[in-house]
């Protein structure tokens, strides 16, 4: 047996070394592997300011708007949602769940989205929101940070923003995260 | 149901490759005919299966089946029909899905066209197909399900990315896939010569067409992305060293090597471990390609959504199939012998420098692909690679290729007369020097020293080409028995090298000579840009089919004459609203007028980013011409009737060892 | 006539010499062509004051964009620590906006500035170059929170995200 005929060999385990060093490193750096990390520097923080359209069924003309000052007085969950998100469907029975129980009323954001779509969608499948604003530019979402709907936020009852679920609301995160904070803040 | 069939014709696809792989193994150790001969039905049974699963996915499409969860994440309502169809490998799913088709199709040509291999060369050969496909069945079915319900059913998809909605954007991926995993081919010839320890003309010329239609494939699919880039992404280029564009690009510069290198194994045999090498990396380097676009390991353009559990598993494939096929390299090669000596002042010694100077190419592309990740891994410091590291190291290379090239045709096998080749050369040297010294002036009005080099290399290849042709044809008693007496590998090994020096014309002429301009400028604004007046008319909102456009007219007067009006285009998609540019391009054989729609300022001004970019188009002619070359030359009648040609060569110098 | 061992000798010389020369032009390359990646908080801490081209990552700062005459726009890049102005000639990507990530390619400035020719930003509205997503954790996670509210950093969710690039050459 000849030794050079090994060299490619040699070189080959030093490139998937090197490969999957790489991708073990960026694995353990993202987010998404770290369900605890909140990458918000919006916690701790007073919500930015907001002026939407209030979604009403039938279409009220003019529609009634509501601003970060309407959120005062008790915590509210912000879910922000559309028709096109796709990982929203995952969550959406959960949030029906949610809205039986009558523990929390939950405001939707429908994030660049049109409002028939939206009531086809919420018509198709129920409503769970307390109230639904529209966000047909994204306005909101960007001054909030959103990355990726669905996206969830938890306001205290000063309009302080607690907690911020990225991707769909499972109900292990709701008991872990949202349900204590909750309660505290009642 | 029909996403239902979809899928458990996937599962039996998977089945079915397995007994592909297995039971001519088997079959072959046991010198038992039957169980190899199972190997043809399998492969053909494998391919119905995944043909049929691929049409389960494509009618969810169509049908807009939105309870499948990859229909729903790329497809739209409102989305054209014929991007309905394309959308199914418009992501990662159903791009595997199509990758496996892709893989079962060349399958299945084997098992075709190869009927009169000999039965264990055969049946090793679709062994190992089975085994690659098994691997990536594997992977589409645990990692990559594209059949996947999703519950509740939503009203509507999300659509496909914008960027994908482009005709050039939609037949860039099966062309590279089909060059990518008609490597495949390639690879399996060789591991079948590795356990056989067969290794003679005769499978050369088994395994050339393989490697040249896959490469033609491959070059296609190239030179549509370099196209696509250009026309989509409005910034005007055509390469950008991006680590996705080296991943395709690597196995070409291997492909071509191991082009030539199984010419001169077929004609001299020689070269024997090196080419059965090539097969594999070129191969690899596929895989390669495949594992750098999934798994996030660099940020590219085209980089597709990182996924670590994906990345790992093919990783861990690459890991395998390499990793097994250099063990039994190293294992099996040193016992192929050459049939004689390699002279370096040969057809076959020139051959050697170009597999050389490709290799070194390859080499120095790959090294600038993963030195990022070694200093990453070694140090803090994040470091990348740009264009001029790449633009340094490879021109220095191909240079000298370019040169060898003109001696292609001259150079007899075996042993060159310097007397031949001088009397043959001096006439296209002149032409090319002249050419270096005029086609500037005469395709531009102006010149440059890359242009002059250009044009210097690209005449040398094109006369030197041409010349031998010619030579040919007067060799004979008339032009037309002279012209029917060259085989259609010659035409093609013209063409396709013809098609790279027009490449090398673009190339070479553009980078010297195109301009460009930014200019912030409101309606009826004029910018001068090399002898042409751009100017800005006005801008107005359209509709398309799923997207809302803001569309530009802009002018463009050459000596008091307009000779254009563009309209570059800003797209914004429904749904979610992603933004896409689409350039207005006033095409010309000469020079393109290229204009992308930029920032709007707001106050009625914009952002306008024109170029004037000469012969850009000379390096898709080139490319194309490469495309019909490497065509015509895989296809050569020689290659059917290769039955004929079995006898093994009896070595001229029986003696020679590679020790 | 040499004999069938010289001529090896040669063949196996010239091949030695050819990658050899190909892996020297390739380390020259290297030395001159390769880009370091920083943030603000990576210049200051470690004192860099090369005029080499180097990429400079991080997020532009909120309200700070401002166009000039023409194409040029000055825009702050901040990783919530530090801050680095940036000049910049051109026309911008699509997705260039407030508390967007972003990567520039160009020089320092003697005047403490950066000048960039070349602006990359994620066309998904989701990029953030991985240094500087650390230096963004590790600011949050110090309670230092100077960014103003920004778009977060999350690995895409669509299939294909590419780079917007605006480039200038020259």
């Amino acid at each position: 047996m000849r030794y050079r005929y090994f060299i490619p060999m040699i070189v080959l385990v030093g490139i998937v070394a090197l490969l999957a060093y790489t991708l073990n490193r960026g694995w353990s750096t993202q987010p998404e592997d770290d369900p605890t990390y909140v990458p918000s520097p919006l916690i701790g923080k007073t919500v930015p300011a907001f002026d939407l359209a209030v979604l009403a069924t039938p279409p009220a003309e003019p529609p009634a708007r509501f601003t970060q000052a309407d959120l005062k007085g008790r915590p509210a969950v912000i879910n922000f949602f559309a028709s096109w998100c796709v990982a929203c469907r995952d969550e959406h029975p959960f949030l029906m769940q949610l809205a039986h129980g009558d523990q929390v009323s939950i405001i939707g954001i429908d994030y660049k989205d049109t409002p028939q779509a939206a009531r086809r969608l919420l018509g198709e499948h129920g409503d769970p929101y307390h109230l639904i604003l529209e966000d047909p530019e994204g306005a909101m979402g960007l001054n909030w940070g959103v990355y990726g709907i669905p996206e969830t936020y938890l306001v205290d009852a000063h309009g302080i923003v607690r907690y911020k679920q990225v991707g769909p609301m499972t109900p292990a995160a709701w008991r872990k995260h949202f349900q204590p904070l909750l309660e505290a803040a009642r | 149901m029909i996403v239902e069939l979809g899928h458990f014709a996937l599962m039996l696809a998977l089945g079915v490759a397995l007994v592909q792989a297995v039971a001519p193994l088997i079959g072959w150790f046991r010198h038992d005919a039957r169980l190899m001969a199972t190997a043809t039905s399998a492969a053909r049974a494998q391919f119905v299966a995944i043909v049929v699963s691929y049409l389960c996915l494509t009618w969810a499409f169509i049908s807009k089946d939105f309870s499948v969860a990859y229909v729903a994440q790329n497809n739209y309502s409102e989305m054209p029909f014929i991007y309905r169809l394309t959308a199914v490998w418009g992501a990662h799913e159903g791009s595997m899905l199509l990758w496996v088709l892709v893989l079962a199709g060349w399958t299945f040509a084997v098992s075709v066209f190869n009927r009169r291999l000999p039965s264990d060369m055969r049946a090793l050969v679709l062994s190992v197909l089975g085994f690659v496909s098994i691997g990536f069945l594997a992977f589409v079915l645990l990692t990559s399900d594209p059949f996947t319900r999703l519950f509740p059913v939503p009203a509507d998809g999300s659509g496909l990315n914008p960027i994908l909605q482009d005709p050039g954007m939609a037949s860039h991926p099966p062309m590279l896939y089909m060059g990518y995993v008609g490597f495949s081919v390639a690879f399996a010839f060789a591991i079948a010569a590795l356990i056989t320890g067969r290794l003679d003309a005769a499978w050369a010329r088994w395994a050339r067409p393989w490697t040249t239609a896959a490469w033609v494939f491959l070059t296609l699919g190239i030179t549509i992305g370099s196209w696509w880039s250009y026309h989509v992404l409005g910034w005007g280029g055509w390469w950008f060293w991006d680590p996705v564009e080296n991943a395709s690009f690597m196995p070409w510069l291997a492909g071509t090597a191991l082009i030539h290198s199984l010419a001169v194994t077929e004609k001299r045999g020689l070269l024997k471990s090196w080419t059965v090498l090539l097969s594999i990396l070129a191969f690899s380097l596929c895989l390669f390609g495949t594992f750098l676009v999934r798994s996030g390991v660099l940020v590219s353009v085209h980089a597709f959504a990182s996924d670590p559990s994906r990345g790992l598993f093919v990783l861990g494939f690459i890991g395998a199939v390499v990793g097994v096929s250099l063990a039994l390299y190293a294992w099996r090669a040193p016992r192929f012998k050459a049939d004689g000596e390699l002279r370096l002042w040969s057809r076959e010694g020139f051959l050697l420098f170009n597999n050389v100077f490709l290799a070194a190419a390859c080499g120095a592309v790959l090294l600038g692909e993963l030195y990022p990740l070694i200093v990453n891994a070694v140090s803090t410091s994040k470091i990348s690679v740009g264009p001029p590291y790449f633009n340094t190291v490879f021109f220095p290379l191909f240079g000298p290729l370019f040169v060898l090239l003109g001696f292609a045709g001259v150079v007899a096998w075996k042993r060159a007369q310097l007397r031949t080749i001088v009397q043959r050369l001096r006439i296209p040297l002149l032409l090319a020097l002249v050419a270096a010294a005029v086609l500037p002036f005469a395709l531009v009005g102006k010149t440059a020293v890359t242009a002059a080099a250009g044009g210097l290399l690209a005449v040398w290849i094109i006369t030197t080409a041409v010349a031998e042709l010619w030579r040919w044809v007067r060799s004979r008693n008339s032009a037309v028995a002279g012209l029917k007496s060259i085989s259609r590998a010659t035409w093609g090994m013209t063409l396709a090298h013809i098609g790279m020096a027009v490449c090398l014309i673009g190339i070479s002429f553009n980078s010297a000579f195109s301009i460009e301009r930014d200019a912030r400028m409101a309606p009826g604004a004029v910018e001068h840009l090399s002898g042409y007046d751009f100017s800005l008319g006005e801008v107005h909102a359209a509709e398309g089919p799923n997207y809302t456009a803001l569309i530009a007219t802009v002018y463009v007067v050459k000596d008091g004459e307009r000779i254009a009006t563009l309209h570059p285009q800003k797209r914004t998609f429904r749904p979610g609203g992603q933004e896409q540019t689409d350039a207005g391009v006033a095409k010309g054989a000469l020079r393109d007028l290229y204009v992308s729609l930029g920032n709007d300022f707001g106050n009625g001004t914009w952002g306008l980013r024109m170029y004037v970019e000469p012969l850009v188009r000379f390096i898709w002619y080139g490319g194309l011409l490469m495309f019909i070359g490497g065509g015509l030359a895989a296809t050569d009648p020689r290659y059917r009737l290769a039955r004929a040609a079995r006898r093994v060569r009896v070595a001229a110098d029986a003696a020679a060892e590679t020790a | 006539m040499m004999t069938r061992r010289r001529r090896r000798l040669a063949a196996v010389s010239v091949l030695v010499l050819g990658v050899g020369a190909a892996a020297a032009l390739a380390l020259t390359a290297f030395n001159k062509n390769i880009t370091y990646f920083y943030t603000p908080t990576d210049l200051y801490e470690q004192h860099i004051t090369s005029h080499a081209v180097m990429d400079l990552g991080g997020l532009v700062q909120k309200g700070s964009i401002v166009h000039g005459a023409g194409m040029e726009i000055s825009f702050i890049v901040t990783d919530c620590t530090r801050t680095i102005p940036v000049r910049y000639t051109g026309v911008l990507p699509d997705l260039f906006r407030d508390g967007q990530g972003v990567v520039a390619t160009g020089r320092l400035n003697g005047d403490g500035s950066f000048v960039a020719s070349r602006i990359l930003a994620k066309h998904d509205s989701s990029y953030m170059p991985e240094n500087v997503a650390a230096r963004v954790k590790q600011a949050d996670a110090e309670g230092r929170r100077n960014c103003g509210e920004f778009k977060s950093m999350q690995p895409t969710s669509a299939s294909v995200a590419p780079l917007v690039r605006a480039e200038k050459h020259g």
